[in-house]
């Protein structure tokens, strides 16, 4: 029985290679020979693929009345006859008609294209001989986790190998070899940080003769803060992150602090169901701090226009479907895509289905013209040093509350001079202008300030020089702490009058208002005010030259009246050098508020504790250490306000009332005539258990359940990938009916359940997943392997893949040296070549590139640009997340290679490695070269390297010292600068030879 | 090397045997991977069908995007009551109901055409006097009056013409049709895009009118740039001589041929392919857009003085690109969104487009090129009869495009609108049928040609739709 079985194992036919094309699988396994045809792996792949676009789950497309989806479909009488009747092959129509020569009869109707192989044929008829039995598709049935394989042998490391390994038995293939360390720690920092390993750690690898050697470097890169990078990556794409709006004139978006989270998250270990419900419904969580409504950026992240012509209704029809559709794809591995115009021809779901798992997002504040508003948060660093402003605050006033002995000490003499002045009725002065101290206003004229060194200082560090052989001064306006002018207040100034360039006029000047109050000393020679009265009065001559003078002038003889408030002054002279000092007012009065003079008067025994703490709170005010304090936390009050205002803004879900939301017949955003749904997840999955409308967070909450049987399995899936190359599943954005069956069911529920179980562990996974022999093995295919599985879907050796294009970049970046290890912040621009946006309209922009280590950032901060992605990353597959990327295509084009040897971007990081391959390289060819294999490859160079390099090296430095030209605009390239008195001939035939081992396909390999 | 070589054309071999047609019920991206089969072969754009499945009727197809949306009524499509009509309202029945982009809740107008048409050539089409050098090449051109299309803002209504779907990440035409039909460029993408603007406001233009979507990306357009290289990065690093630059590709190309002796990995055979490519296009990029060695004639009868990015200099640039086997030439020109002072406006876009797009035929006739390739003269959507102040709006009812070239009978024309130049209303023709007419006339049929993603055998002309082959205007 089943020849077909035996062909496949032993032989390797055509038919059979077809076969097992077309089944989804390299070598459709089930171990035992004797096993029943199973549905889901054998026979719902042929039946999907070649039967259910008329005879599925779309009952508008049915074709004769006939479904062939479900049992009960299959088997309906349709007449004296049936499609399907179990146990009988000979009695089916289905078969019947597969094997039909008559064109109008056979099935598929030939002009679809589709033709059944014999095999197929074959597998069909077994499976109707053993009962037609149907059952839920894989994907949608709950994950039960399987009993570890019990099988015993010495290579299996953990569970996965056990289940790897009994399909391997069953195929006859032995595993791999373990691949050899330098690959290992290579694959292993690729796989978990995007970086390199440096040489360092690379050699520690090779020498280090622990048992746990390889567990040990699992756990240092898992700790690592680039694991949270290299998952964010990842992540990135699959949610769709970009800097753009991504319609029409795709304007700039900011959402940076989004993708900090989401670092962060990664980093953190967050648990994944936490991580969904987040993002999801963040906003609606209990107690939603900053970082969930952060997180609940993410249904904010589709694209949106701001196209003036835009219809309203059409975009948010749009936006509705962009949210299933991605959400469903993100989370679930679904494609409800095509749901949005008609019921879904291969899975069990329906266009109602799609406009109610809509109508979960019909909350979200939105237009359907606009950008969408953005919110401020604390940066990623601003969160660290607002923090580190608010402590160094407390800190000093914590010291500022301190009375050392000498304060006290000095404190007592102050109080006794203090309480003579107030039984003799003391006058203060009340300094307005003194150094650094101004009132707040608009400052004009030459405020030109002298120290001590410079010339006379009367008070503090400065004095201001005035010089001019006319009319000159210095002045404030438009003071903000305007001076309260009370009875008998005296205006003083103090000047130093030049004996070699005498003054001929002094004169200070007061606005309350108006300037229209002057006293001056001296020839009456400034013509402002009128005759000896307020406005232009005359105190008497000027002061003796050579010295300081005070010069006081009563507030009431220039006609400022007690209760005038201040809020100019001004330093006006005619001619010479004058060098003025401290102003202000002189007041009668001790300068201490009643209270304070109260408890002066008192004795020193007979004051309360409140009272002694009272006045030596304010004798610690008045000492210099304190007014140093007050000054520093006022500088930190104004850096503080100042990180608030450049507070990055991100996107984030606001809920509202929600809108209605119909079912579009065909996705016509036009057509009313569809039913009005309410929240719910599709039929076929369930229903919510809660009691009235459905919310985000319900709809959150069910696929971050541990029943959904779709949640885990995807990520696990997509996880195996990033580490596998391939998915267990292969199609990881489609775990539907026309998606492909798991090569390994069993291995992928179990490592689903391990998932779930851990408590959505995502490191737990991936540990068990790098830790694994399977994981191990070398890469490197043989000629049996690449024919008998050339896809790798037994997982028989490892997989290997150009880096992606973020990691080219960073990569290159780690071995020159030149990468910035940032962790977060907004997006930044590294060279990208000039006019690429100018297609760009409304409004029109340019790129401008950052500068220093912004530079040179890893590539997950690179600007994201829907519509015009930077050329050096689209070149190498980054996709531009219009919509949900869950892999990347791995190309492998000519622009690839235009980029790796022209972007500035490489060529600078070459000469930049060419310098330390210089510096630090040792001193033959021999020595420099290895050291930079070591650092690019994880290897020394080969002796035919060297044999191939050194006359590259040779020619280009004798043409480099003829040609010192070319050399510098070598050297040029980029803004990092070579260092200064380095030879640049030698320089730049080491840039060449740099060049050559960054774009070595072994350099941007992961294998 | 050559076991390597050996190994892979046995593998491609067995693949192609294997799943028969080439094409069809199979995710081909998984199985073939293209880049090995391209590096076993000697050309860099081999096409993935397998077999034809007509004659084919053309090679290569330029399309020329009047992007903005062109009024049909200021060139094609004569309408002499809407002109009589001009001024006064509307009639409902023509506007109830019916999207509208900026004259949402205005009032309703007609505006009358706004240039004369008159009859040119042997066949006597009406044409608008604004593009006097097309009406030179009225018999070469078959109009179609009848298009309709589905969006109404220009965004997504590039991405329909473009890729069939107005849902983001779907290969472009020309990526379809590189990747079935590859191309014979040997130093040259297979899909090349030229832009230029002027006549009109600039509406940007996405590099995703040009994405190979989900077919491998190395199917996409590359865009030409006008200023800088034309292509990015193919200009060499400061102080890099063309024999230094030669010397590090070559010394990659050893060294990466040494390690794949090594660790048997059929990329690198195709890496090294693709450095040979990269290395000849930093010659043949900056020879192709130099124009200074056409004869002075030639760059007469365009009306360019040489590669100066605009849109003559760009047919010129087309015709050489279609002399070096490029598969889809696309050229845009963003000018044509005419809001207000349509009369104006469109008479300064026509200007800068009708003699190099006339001249661009004549061209390709003179070197008897133009049986074996299809141009394609298209908006992305037609103008409203109705006035938005003094210009028009977009439209998506009815509207006007022309071919010409590979299989397509000259001084004909198809279908019509109504009498007031709103509703396509004889012999419709939707974007999907002008796509499956394309293929048709380049050897595919629409419907087995697809590639599979998301579970769907996805093709260019639409799953959903029965589309129909314009067979009428065909010689």
């Amino acid at each position: 029985m089943k020849g077909w079985f035996f062909v496949r194992r032993y032989s390797f036919s055509e038919t059979v290679a077809a076969l097992a094309i077309v089944a989804g699988i390299v070598l459709s396994g089930s171990g035992d020979a004797e096993a029943a045809v199973d549905y889901n792996r054998d026979i719902r792949p042929i039946l999907s693929d070649a039967c259910f676009k008329c005879h599925g789950p779309d009952k508008n497309t049915r074709e004769a009345d006939l479904r062939l989806d479900t049992f009960a479909g299959a088997i309906a009488d349709l007449g004296d006859y049936a499609a399907v009747v179990p146990g009988k092959p000979d009695e089916s129509e289905l078969l019947e008609r597969l094997h039909s020569t008559d064109r109008k009869e056979v099935m598929p109707p030939p002009k679809t294209g589709r033709q059944l192989t014999d095999a197929e044929k074959a597998l069909l008829r077994q499976w109707i001989k053993e009962g037609a039995k149907y059952d839920r598709h894989w994907s949608l049935v709950k994950v039960k986790k399987p009993k570890a394989s019990g099988m015993k042998d010495a290579w299996i490391k953990n569970a996965i190998d056990a289940f790897i390994l009994r399909r391997l038995k069953e195929e006859r293939v032995s595993p791999s070899r373990e691949a050899d360390r330098v690959t290992l720690i290579r694959r292993l920092s690729f796989d978990l940080t995007g970086l390199p390993p440096t040489p360092a750690e690379v050699k520690a690898f090779v020498s280090d003769r622990s048992p746990k050697a390889y567990e040990n470097i699992v756990a240092r890169l898992l700790k690592s803060k680039h694991f949270g990078e290299r998952l964010a990556q990842y992540w990135l794409d699959v949610v769709r992150f970009a800097d753009s709006n991504g319609y029409h004139s795709d304007e700039a978006r900011s959402v940076g602090p989004f993708r900090d989270y989401v670092i962060d998250a990664f980093n953190n270990n967050k648990r994944y169901d936490v991580f969904i419900r987040e993002q999801l419904a963040g906003d609606l969580m209990k107690n939603a701090g900053v970082e969930q409504r952060v997180a609940s950026g993410f249904n904010m992240l589709l694209q949106t226009t701001n196209e003036g012509g835009a219809q309203e209704k059409e975009y948010l029809a749009k936006y509705v479907a962009d949210r299933v559709r991605n959400t469903s794809t993100i989370f679930l591995g679904l494609t409800m895509g095509c749901c949005e115009c008609h019921d879904h021809k291969y899975d069990p779901f329906t266009a109602k289905d799609f406009y109610s798992m809509g109508a979960f997002f019909a909350d979200i504040r939105e237009r359907g013209r606009g950008n969408p508003p953005t919110f401020p948060v604390p940066a990623r660093d601003q969160k660290e040093r607002l923090a580190g402003i608010d402590k160094q605050i407390a800190a000093l006033k914590v010291k500022a509350k301190v009375t050392t002995p000498e304060i006290a000490a000095a404190q007592g003499n102050w109080e006794v001079q203090i309480s003579q002045k107030i039984k003799g009725g003391l006058r203060t002065d009340l300094v307005w202008v003194d150094d650094a101290k101004v009132p707040n206003g608009k400052k004009e004229g030459g405020w030109n300030y002298i120290t001590k060194k410079q010339g006379p200082v009367y008070s503090g560090k400065q004095s201001r020089r005035q010089v001019a052989s006319d009319l000159v001064q210095h002045f404030v306006i438009g003071a903000r702490n305007k001076l309260t002018i009370g009875k008998g207040d005296v205006f003083f100034f103090y000047v130093w009058l030049d004996k070699q360039n005498p003054t001929q006029t002094v004169m200070l000047q007061i606005n309350d208002g108006s300037w229209e109050h002057r006293a001056y000393w001296g020839a009456d020679r400034i013509p402002f005010g009128r005759g000896n009265g307020p406005s232009h009065k005359r105190m008497g001559d000027l002061p003796t030259a050579g010295k300081w003078t005070r010069l006081e002038v009563k507030a009431s003889d220039i006609g400022v009246r007690p209760g005038a408030k201040i809020n100019g002054i001004a330093f006006t002279q005619y001619g010479g050098l004058v060098y003025w000092d401290k102003a202000g007012v002189n007041q009668s009065g001790s300068g201490l508020t009643d209270e304070l003079v109260a408890i002066l008067k008192k004795e020193k025994g007979k004051r309360t504790a409140a009272e002694a703490s009272r006045l030596a709170a304010y004798y610690r005010s008045q000492t210099p250490r304190n007014k140093a304090i007050a000054r520093q936390i006022e500088s930190l009050k104004r850096q503080k306000t100042r990180l608030m205002k450049n507070q990055p803004r991100t996107l984030m879900t606001v809920s509202t009332k929600p809108r209605m939301i119909r079912v579009l017949p065909r996705g016509n955003w036009m057509d009313n005539s569809g039913a009005v749904v309410t929240p719910a997840i599709p039929e076929t999955l369930g229903k919510l258990n809660v009691k009235g409308r459905a919310t985000r967070l319900d709809l959150a909450n069910w696929i971050a359940s541990k029943d959904n049987p779709l949640t885990a399995r995807t990520l696990v899936n997509r996880l195996w990938m990033l580490f596998y190359g391939s998915g267990l599943s292969s199609r990881l954005d489609d775990l539907g009916a026309q998606g492909d069956s798991p090569s390994h069911p069993e291995l992928l529920d179990w490592l689903a359940s391990e998932f779930v179980e851990s408590g959505w562990n995502i490191k737990h996974i991936i540990t068990i997943m790098v830790t694994s022999a399977t994981y191990r093995q070398s890469s490197m295919a043989n000629s049996i392997l690449t024919e008998r599985d050339p896809m790798n879907r037994l997982f028989a050796r490892q997989g290997r893949w150009r880096l992606d294009a973020e990691m080219v970049r960073d990569n290159a970046l780690a071995i020159s040296g030149l990468l910035d290890r940032t962790i977060g912040g907004r997006s930044v621009k590294p060279y990208q070549p000039a006019g690429y946006w100018r297609h760009m309209n409304f409004p029109k922009r340019r790129w401008n590139a950052d500068s220093g280590g912004n530079l040179y950032r890893r590539g997950l901060y690179t600007w994201w640009q829907r519509m015009f992605l930077h050329p050096s990353l689209a070149a190498f597959d980054a996709p531009s997340r219009e919509e949900s990327c869950v892999q990347r295509t791995r190309s492998n084009t000519p622009q690839q290679a235009l980029a790796l040897l022209n972007d500035p971007t490489y060529v600078e990081a070459a000469r930049v490695f060419a310098v330390r391959i210089m510096d630090e390289g040792g001193k033959t060819f021999e020595s420099k070269l290895n050291w930079a294999y070591l650092a690019a490859t994880s290897r020394a160079a080969s002796r035919a390297e060297v044999a191939l390099l050194k006359p590259l090296y040779r020619l280009h430095r004798s043409q480099y010292k003829v040609d010192p030209a070319a050399a510098k605009a070598l050297l040029a390239v980029g803004q990092k600068p070579a260092p200064a008195g380095i030879d640049a001939a030698e320089l730049a035939a080491w840039t060449s030879v740099a060049r050559v081992v960054l774009n070595l396909h072994e350099t941007i390999t992961r294998r | 090397m050559d076991e390597l070589i050996r190994q892979q054309v046995k593998r491609r071999t067995f693949l192609t045997r294997a799943t028969g047609l080439g094409l069809g019920g199979i995710a081909l991206n998984t199985l073939l991977t293209p880049e090995v089969l391209g590096a076993a072969q000697k050309k860099p754009w081999p096409g993935q069908l397998k077999k034809l499945h007509y004659k084919p009727r053309a090679k290569r197809v330029i399309f020329l995007t009047m992007a903005g949306g062109a009024s049909h009524l200021e060139t094609y499509d004569y309408k002499p009551k809407l002109a009589a009509m001009n001024g006064k309202p509307m009639p409902t029945s023509f506007t109830k109901g019916q999207p509208i982009a900026q004259l949402q809740g205005q009032k309703l107008k007609c505006l009358g055409p706004q240039h004369p048409f008159k009859r040119y050539g042997k066949s006597g089409q009406m044409i608008s006097t604004i593009l006097p050098h097309v009406g030179s090449i009225a018999d070469e051109i078959s109009i179609i009056r009848s298009m309709h299309t589905e969006a109404i803002n220009h965004d997504p209504a590039h991405t329909f013409m473009n890729t069939g779907t107005t849902i983001s990440g779907r290969p472009a035409m020309g990526s379809w049709l590189l990747y079935g039909l590859g191309a014979d460029a040997m130093d040259l993408p297979g899909f090349v895009v030229l832009t230029s603007t002027g006549g009109g406001q600039d509406q940007p233009i996405a590099a995703r009118q040009w994405h190979s979507g989900f077919l491998p990306s190395r199917y996409q357009g590359v865009h030409f740039e006008s200023q800088g290289d034309a292509v990015h990065y193919v200009g060499r690093p400061g102080g890099v001589n063309l024999s230094r630059q030669r010397d590090v590709v070559e010394a990659i190309k050893k060294l990466n041929r040494m390690h794949g002796e090594a660790v048997n990995d059929p990329e690198i055979v195709t890496r090294i392919a693709q450095y040979e490519l990269a290395f000849r296009m930093q010659t043949s990029v900056p020879e192709l857009m130099d124009l200074s060695k056409e004869p002075k004639k030639i760059l007469e009868m365009y009306g360019t003085k040489g590669a100066d990015g605009s849109f003559a200099s760009n047919c010129l640039a087309a015709r050489r690109l279609a002399e070096r086997g490029v598969r889809f030439i696309q050229l845009y020109h963003r000018g044509w969104d005419h809001h207000g002072g349509v009369k104006r406006g469109i008479a300064g876009t026509a200007k800068r487009v009708d003699q190099g797009v006339a001249a661009l035929i004549k061209d390709l006739k003179q070197r008897g090129m133009l049986d074996e390739t299809l141009v394609v003269w298209a908006g992305e959507f037609g103008r409203t009869p109705m006035a938005q102040g003094s210009g028009r709006d977009h439209h998506i009812k009815g509207f006007s495009i022309w071919m010409a070239g590979g299989g397509i009978k000259g001084g004909t024309n198809y279908g019509a609108t109504d009498e007031l130049g709103y509703n396509a209303v004889e012999k419709r023709v939707s974007v999907h049928d002008l796509h499956a007419t394309m293929l048709y006339l380049l050897g595919i049929d629409h419907s087995q040609f697809t590639y599979k993603f998301q579970g769907l055998d996805s093709r260019l002309s639409g799953v959903e739709t029965k589309p129909i082959i314009l067979k009428d205007l065909m010689v």
